[in-house]
């Protein structure tokens, strides 16, 4: 069943907006990575609230780090996400929505250092003793515990930096590996606080 | 003065000038129930299950501009209300519910009637509390309150531990309540305001699409000013109906999955859109691609950010109360030199009411069997259009949303976002008592009412003359119409058999009960049930068993593509 009376609106005027709409899909819909950064009232429970926000909804979490700051009675979480703009943007508006969530701050927006720590306990005998310690300090990573057969080695910096390390090593050497998920924070003026 | 922490409940309830408190002893609220018996300006309403103590508190904060107020036991009293806690919160009611928790000591131990009420009610409440110390009750009720109550509104839960209840105190309570981490935008943004009206001013083909913000707003006022004095279309939601008087010329009726003609037409072929207090949601636009295949600018009032730009991208966002903001907009229409253009209007206006001459909700009744909308019809002439009307969820919802015709805000109590049923009868009661005088009509169907049909004896206690109006299709008619135009007939478990004679279970409560199966008998009926004052009345009409819901709209389908009647099958 159709309408009688269709109003068209005016041809110009729907040129530019179809088109900047069809560039905008394709902007909107690709999935990026974003990393966001919030401040939340320490209080137990409130860890469950924004993890419980991303499964209800559907959101990805890639890691969530969080520890109270300098005023104990805040803790700042770090999450990293990935979805499309119009999904961000709704994950930072839930976000804001939580009563204990204090401040919300997309760190990818802008400027922003990243760094994350881990530790990987690897395989020490014979000839790869001395390499894993070549290896480490080529990543500027430190040995924090030595035994007879194996090292932990500390490392950190940004996701990348850490991927290839473990990619660098010989795999069948790693006995385990524990990563914090990264912390981030804006450069220069931006700040964070309440 | 030092008292116990139940006391301090009582007295917080007291200092929030609560009147009515819906609930259920047990075990983990003993203490309260001892501090609630020893006063008398708190009243306590006994409900027969706890869903519907949280309905009956949903009900009350409905149709006041007030907090509904609830009290449960723990484990299953708190199980029991998550239902009615959802159904509050899916729909943004200011509510407090109560819940008694184990002794804190046992917490963890898989105690006697223990659960993580925290825990399993986090979803589906704008916030909750367990309270660990005896000295943060005052506080956190306080809290509770002004959650409730502020922003987009919902329901806040506090869990109280047994032991903390017998504990004492110095008891304070607080005068205002400061949340670095809450702070609802109020005021809209000015520029985004101005915008806003210049979008209207120039529109050529206008709708107003009005939701129940506008309703828990207050803001029906307002509204109504600003809709006549542009002159525009106005459709409401099924949570907006009474935002915009029904009887007006300029109301388009309801939109959405069952909406009227006109009123889908337009929304979907307007070239701007004032959205106010409402989210597009999947029973108001059906397909969101389908919606964004004709182009039009959307200005969105809402006090929400994340219901924004959440299914439909819009042009003009405006986050702050519907209230402040259509306010600030009909100052700034009044101070305009530009008036919209009436040319363009006019035949807008013509075309709207080519729409209306389709007449999407005509109907026929003849001597034969008793149509449900008929009934809807005369419940409305009957009660001079002026009752407080509760739902259950169904066809029979739809049909009082279609033919009952609000024109008053807060007067239509439904479950619309969650879509519970049993939610009619107990919602009722909590209207009934915050309007003790005024006509209230429970619009049900034989499914729903058997969900919460032990709460005809909490009626009975209470002396609630609510009139049930029941459309007794025999069928879950809802599901039995899907089956017909979508699963081939095959009616899958959607017929009731063995009901029950409803209006000897009414009498067995010590109601009225009253069976009608004629046309003609209905109107009686109705005139009869109303004049008793005193008295539930339970009108069980025998309705027209394959009558369906039209217009409708198929799940996923544009808002365009209607089925009217049978005849467009």
């Amino acid at each position: 069943m159709g309408i009688r009376l269709r109003p068209f609106p005016e041809p110009s005027q729907t040129l530019d907006a179809q088109w900047l709409r069809g560039l905008m899909t394709i902007q909107n819909k690709t999935p990026m990575r974003h990393v966001i950064s919030l401040l939340i009232e320490n209080e137990s429970g409130a860890l469950s609230r924004v993890s419980g926000l991303f499964s209800a909804r559907g959101y990805n979490i890639e890691s969530l780090t969080v520890a109270p700051t300098e005023d104990a009675s805040l803790s700042r979480m770090t999450i990293v996400t990935s979805g499309s703009d119009d999904i961000v943007e709704q994950i930072t508006k839930h976000l804001n929505k939580l009563v204990e969530v204090v401040k919300v701050v997309d760190l990818s927006e802008s400027a922003h250092i990243e760094r994350e720590l881990m530790l990987v306990k690897v395989r020490a005998t014979g000839k790869d003793r001395e390499e894993m310690k070549r290896m480490a300090d080529i990543f500027r990573g430190r040995i924090i515990d030595v035994t007879d057969t194996s090292y932990v080695i500390e490392l950190t910096g940004n996701q990348a930096k850490l991927d290839s390390f473990v990619g660098a090593i010989d795999a069948s050497l790693i006995l385990e590996t524990v990563r914090s998920g990264i912390c981030g924070v804006g450069r220069g003026d931006r700040v964070l606080k309440v | 003065m030092v008292i116990t922490g139940a006391e301090i409940v009582i007295r917080c309830l007291q200092e929030e000038k609560v009147d009515y408190l819906f609930g259920y002893p047990g075990g983990a609220v003993l203490y309260i129930y001892d501090e609630l018996f020893k006063q008398d300006s708190v009243r306590h309403v006994l409900v027969r299950h706890e869903q519907a103590a949280i309905h009956a508190a949903d009900g009350y904060a409905r149709s006041t501009e007030k907090v509904g107020v609830a009290l449960v036991t723990s484990g299953p009293g708190a199980t029991n209300a998550v239902t009615g806690i959802a159904t509050a919160f899916c729909d943004s009611i200011p509510m407090v519910v109560i819940s008694g928790q184990v002794p804190s000591a046992a917490i963890g131990q898989d105690a006697f009637q223990e659960v993580d009420t925290v825990g399993i009610t986090r979803p589906c409440v704008k916030h909750n509390f367990l309270v660990r110390d005896v000295r943060e009750i005052a506080e956190t009720i306080k809290k509770a309150f002004y959650l409730a109550r502020t922003g987009r509104p919902g329901p806040v839960l506090v869990d109280i531990p047994k032991d903390i209840t017998a504990q004492k105190c110095e008891f304070v309570y607080p005068q205002s309540v400061s949340m670095r981490s809450y702070n609802p935008t109020i005021k809209g943004h000015q520029g985004q305001i101005k915008k806003a009206l210049q979008l209207l001013l120039e529109a050529k083909r206008p709708m107003v699409y009005a939701g129940g913000g506008v309703v828990l707003g207050d803001a029906a006022d307002k509204l109504t000013t600003l809709v006549r004095k542009l002159g525009f279309p106005c459709t409401n939601t099924l949570m907006g109906l009474g935002g915009y008087p029904a009887t007006d010329r300029q109301f388009v009726g309801m939109l959405g999955m069952h909406g009227n003609y006109e009123a889908n037409m337009g929304m979907h072929y307007c070239d701007v859109l004032l959205a106010v207090g409402a989210r597009f949601d999947d029973r108001v636009i059906g397909s969101p691609a389908h919606f964004a295949s004709e182009p039009r600018k959307i200005i969105h009032i809402d006090i929400d950010p994340s219901s924004i730009s959440k299914r439909v991208k819009v042009d003009v966002p405006i986050v702050g109360d519907v209230g402040e903001v259509l306010g600030e907009l009909l100052a700034l229409l009044e101070g305009a030199s530009e008036k919209p253009d009436q040319e363009s209007l006019g035949s807008w206006w013509k075309q709207i009411e080519e729409w209306r001459r389709r007449d999407c909700l005509k109907f026929s009744q003849d001597d034969g069997l008793i149509k449900p909308q008929y009934v809807i019809r005369k419940l409305w002439e009957v009660t001079g259009g002026d009752a407080f009307v509760t739902s259950d969820v169904g066809q029979h919802q739809m049909w009082a949303a279609q033919y009952y015709k609000f024109d008053k805000p807060r007067r239509w109590v439904n479950s619309g976002g969650l879509g519970t049923m049993g939610f009619g009868l107990p919602a009722a009661m909590g209207v009934q008592l915050a309007h003790p005088g005024s006509p209230v009509a429970c619009v049900t169907g034989e499914g729903s009412i058997q969900m919460n049909i032990q709460e005809l004896s909490t009626c009975k206690q209470f002396r609630l003359p609510i009139k049930v109006v029941l459309l007794n299709n025999g069928y879950l008619g809802m599901v039995r119409q899907w089956q017909e135009l979508f699963h081939g007939n095959r009616y899958s478990e959607s017929y009731m058999d063995a009901l029950p004679d409803f209006s000897k279970l009414a009498a067995a409560y010590g109601h009225v009960g009253l069976r009608v199966d004629k046309p003609g008998d209905v109107e009686g009926a109705l005139r009869e049930a109303f004049k008793q004052k005193n008295d539930l009345v339970f009108l069980d009409f025998q309705v027209d068993a394959t009558e369906n819901v039209y217009p409708m709209v198929q799940g996923g389908k544009g808002l365009t593509d209607m089925i009217l009647s049978a005849e467009d099958l």
